[in-house]
């Protein structure tokens, strides 16, 4: 219990130092993990709601499989993505590998399946609310899925925020490719690795409490907007 | 929205920024980077050159691989008949002695298998396999992890079929595993320099040092550009070109953590 | 012109059971008509089945003109608007039936002051009341100029006062030319609105008459226990 108290009060005297290694690392794991946040909002919900208000032979399984995915190890996807980026493998050329937009890439395919599948339960629920009505004022089936999204935004709000979650955590995935190289691809979670495997448990702790808090502020300031908006529109 | 596709375009830029400058990419060990030596060593390269070193940190087999596979320029390790095979392969283009550090056995103070202030790591090692004291190893194809393997075969053990319970094989790097060997108070072969600046250690203290055996020659390759093209081959050679050097070579030797030197240059 | 409408056999089957059986009438442009029946006789699926939204398994509905698009409008027991203002509302559905960005607006307005919404223009949908919300649906409705206007028990969830006034913009609707098709189990909005009646019992079109010679005169056993059962002292 202690060592939580500790733990405590080394995060608020890192947080207070502002010592400019450990903004940029904070300032990178945001970059990273925002960009694959918007990037993987930006393909997952048209996705989503292509797959609730579409009917096609197969769909069932599809969407068995969409929640699936929502669990896919992040070592795996690190791996898969290096295997990719590699030299020897097929995007070697594209020289992405060990760089942030590598980490963007990976971290935006392991939460791309959180945020459809959410979306599309999301939306599949709003749809048997809105079908009717859209179909009378003739919006036809995708259009009408991309109209509901944007009504429903706020509730969306929360497959975003889960999306965020996933990725400001992992480590596997970043940890491969990006290769946690000092000043170039360190980021809170694989700093927060390299320091317990250092044996330095204190400042790991430490340096993981940061990031929570973190990840508490981003969740404060969503949820304000969230409240805001709802007593606005209803 | 604006606060968001404003960070993705700084993530973008940073990212092309880094691409702008240049730069090589060292393949190398997770023990050496847990040393804290490249933090002292590559400011000074990256002064004089301007060129940035970025290190990827692996297990010994690892790094070679990433050679292997053309994903890193420079390859730094610890494990001589893993360069030398690499050599023969022809994914390096010549192999240079850099420095060496040593290994220790590290062990719990209470010592049940007997072995503080021998000078034999052999006799160690036939101690801790008899007492069936706890033993963690790294197994990950680490340079430490093969020489803990040389010593068991030079100690006449053939630990492949020799090992029970009391032998745990982790696979995971010098840090991690020093991590586990003090959770279960275990003895462990460590490099002097990942023990020295590991700041958990439990009970656990140095029981055996000094043996020649325990010497761990580092070797320095570039990986070889006939192979993979796209080898930095100018900035990838001037960074062995200096670090043989005498100003690479003090460097290391200047390299002190707790006023002990970790690493000792033997360049040729 | 889209009227009249033939109903052909009209069938419809949902869950084994047969819900509408063999429907068939002609029903012309000019009098309002009012489809009654008890709960569950099938008003509901016979209106989706003529505005379009349901297919039948058996039958058909036949329009005097094929091109019925954009001819209808339909206004739902329960109003399903947007999270947007009332204006924004009203302007979605123009949009979607291709009228002109630059006339969008004057149209909306428009269709909110003939039900007396235009000081509501600009606030959320969802926060009006029940009475506004349905008034605001049949805004939306009207924008479209609609030759046909279906109505399905657009004042069951409505207290008497906000029943009024939806009653009152129907009668205007239908007095400025609008065919009214409306379902209701409502007999004294059916006598204040209606003009000729469609009786359905349990899925059969039993009477087809004028209204008044409905109430005084029911021709069937089925029409006499409707009325009887709703108004026990006729």
């Amino acid at each position: 219990m202690q060592g939580i108290g500790d733990a405590l009060g080394g995060a608020l005297r890192l947080i207070a130092s502002g010592d400019p290694v450990l903004g940029g690392i904070v300032l990178l794991s945001l970059a990273v993990s925002l960009s694959a946040v918007v990037l993987a909002t930006l393909l997952g919900l048209p996705l989503g709601a292509a797959l609730a208000v579409g009917r096609f032979p197969g769909r069932h399984a599809v969407i068995v499989l969409l929640n699936a995915l929502m669990g896919l190890p992040p070592v795996v996807v690190g791996l898969f993505v290096y295997l990719l980026l590699s030299r020897a493998g097929p995007l070697g050329e594209l020289g992405l590998l060990f760089t942030p937009p590598a980490m963007v890439i990976a971290q935006t395919i392991l939460i791309l399946p959180i945020i459809a599948a959410l979306c599309r339960q999301a939306v599949e629920d709003a749809w048997a609310e809105y079908e009717e009505q859209l179909r009378s004022l003739g919006a036809s089936g995708f259009n009408a899925a991309l109209t509901l999204v944007w009504d429903i935004r706020f509730s969306l709000l929360t497959a975003v925020l889960a999306g965020l979650g996933r990725a400001s955590a992992e480590v596997g995935a970043v940890m491969i490719v990006g290769g946690n190289i000092d000043g170039v691809t360190r980021v809170m979670t694989t700093t927060i690795a390299l320091e317990t495997s250092k044996g330095d448990l204190p400042l790991a702790l430490s340096l993981g409490i940061v990031l929570i808090l973190l990840v508490i502020a981003i969740n404060a300031t969503a949820a304000v907007i969230q409240d805001a908006a709802q007593r606005r529109y209803g | 929205m604006g606060v968001i596709v404003g960070i993705l375009l700084a993530c973008v830029l940073v990212g092309s920024a880094h691409a702008q400058q240049r730069y090589i990419t060292v393949a190398s060990t997770t023990s050496t980077e847990q040393s804290g030596l490249f933090k002292h060593l590559l400011p000074q390269f990256e002064k004089k050159t301007g060129i940035q070193v970025r290190v990827v940190a692996l297990g010994t087999g690892q790094a070679l691989d990433m050679g292997r596979r053309g994903d890193a320029d420079v390859v730094f390790v610890h494990a001589r008949p893993l360069e030398e095979r690499f050599l023969a392969e022809g994914f390096g283009v010549k192999r240079q002695d850099v420095m060496y550090n040593d290994f220790v056995l590290i062990g719990p103070k209470s010592d049940p298998a007997k072995v503080r202030g021998g000078k034999d790591a052999l006799e160690a090692f036939r101690k801790v396999r008899s007492a069936r004291a706890p033993f963690v190893s790294r197994g990950d194809r680490s340079g430490t992890h093969f020489a803990e393997l040389e010593i068991w075969q030079a100690a006449g053990i053939d630990i492949a079929k020799d090992k029970g319970p009391w032998y745990r094989d982790t696979g995971q790097g010098m840090g991690p595993a020093l991590n586990t060997a003090v959770g279960m108070n275990a003895y462990i072969l460590s490099d002097r320099g990942t023990w020295l600046s590991f700041k958990n250690r439990g009970d656990l203290a140095v029981l055996v040092e000094g043996d020649k055996r325990l010497f761990n020659q580092y070797g320095i390759m570039l990986v070889n550009p006939a192979k993979h093209p796209n080898v930095k081959q100018a900035l990838g050679q001037a960074f062995i070109d200096w670090i043989v050097a005498p100003e690479g070579q003090n460097a290391i030797a200047s390299y002190k953590v707790n006023g002990e030197q970790l690493f000792f240059p033997n360049a040729e | 012109m889209i009227l009249p409408v033939e109903l052909k056999e009209l069938t419809f089957v949902a869950g084994g059971r047969v819900i509408l059986d063999r429907v068939s009438a002609q029903i012309g442009a000019g009098p309002s008509t009012v489809i009654l029946g008890a709960n569950g006789a099938g008003k509901s699926v016979l209106m989706r089945l003529m505005h379009g939204l349901l297919a039948p398994a058996n039958g058909q509905v036949r329009w005097a003109s094929a091109n019925t698009e954009r001819k209808q409008a339909m206004v739902f027991q329960r109003p399903v608007l947007l999270r947007r203002s009332a204006l924004a509302n009203v302007t979605y559905a123009l949009k979607l039936a291709r009228v002109p960005r630059a006339e969008r607006e004057r149209v909306a307005l428009e269709a909110l002051d003939s039900v007396g919404l235009a000081p509501f223009a600009s606030r959320p949908a969802r926060v009006l009341s029940g009475g506004e919300q349905q008034r605001l649906a049949l805004a939306r409705a009207w924008a479209l100029h609609p030759e046909v206007l279906f109505l399905d028990e657009p004042t069951a969830s409505l207290d008497p006062t906000a029943t009024r006034e939806i009653e009152r913009v129907i009668q205007a609707f239908d007095a400025a030319g609008t065919k009214i098709i409306m379902a209701t189990h409502n007999l004294g909005q059916a006598r204040r609105l209606g003009d000729e009646v469609l009786f359905l019992h349990q899925g059969r079109l039993v009477e087809h008459a004028g209204v008044e010679q409905f109430f005084s005169k029911p021709a069937s056993p089925e029409a006499s226990a409707f009325i009887k059962g709703e108004l026990p002292w006729v």
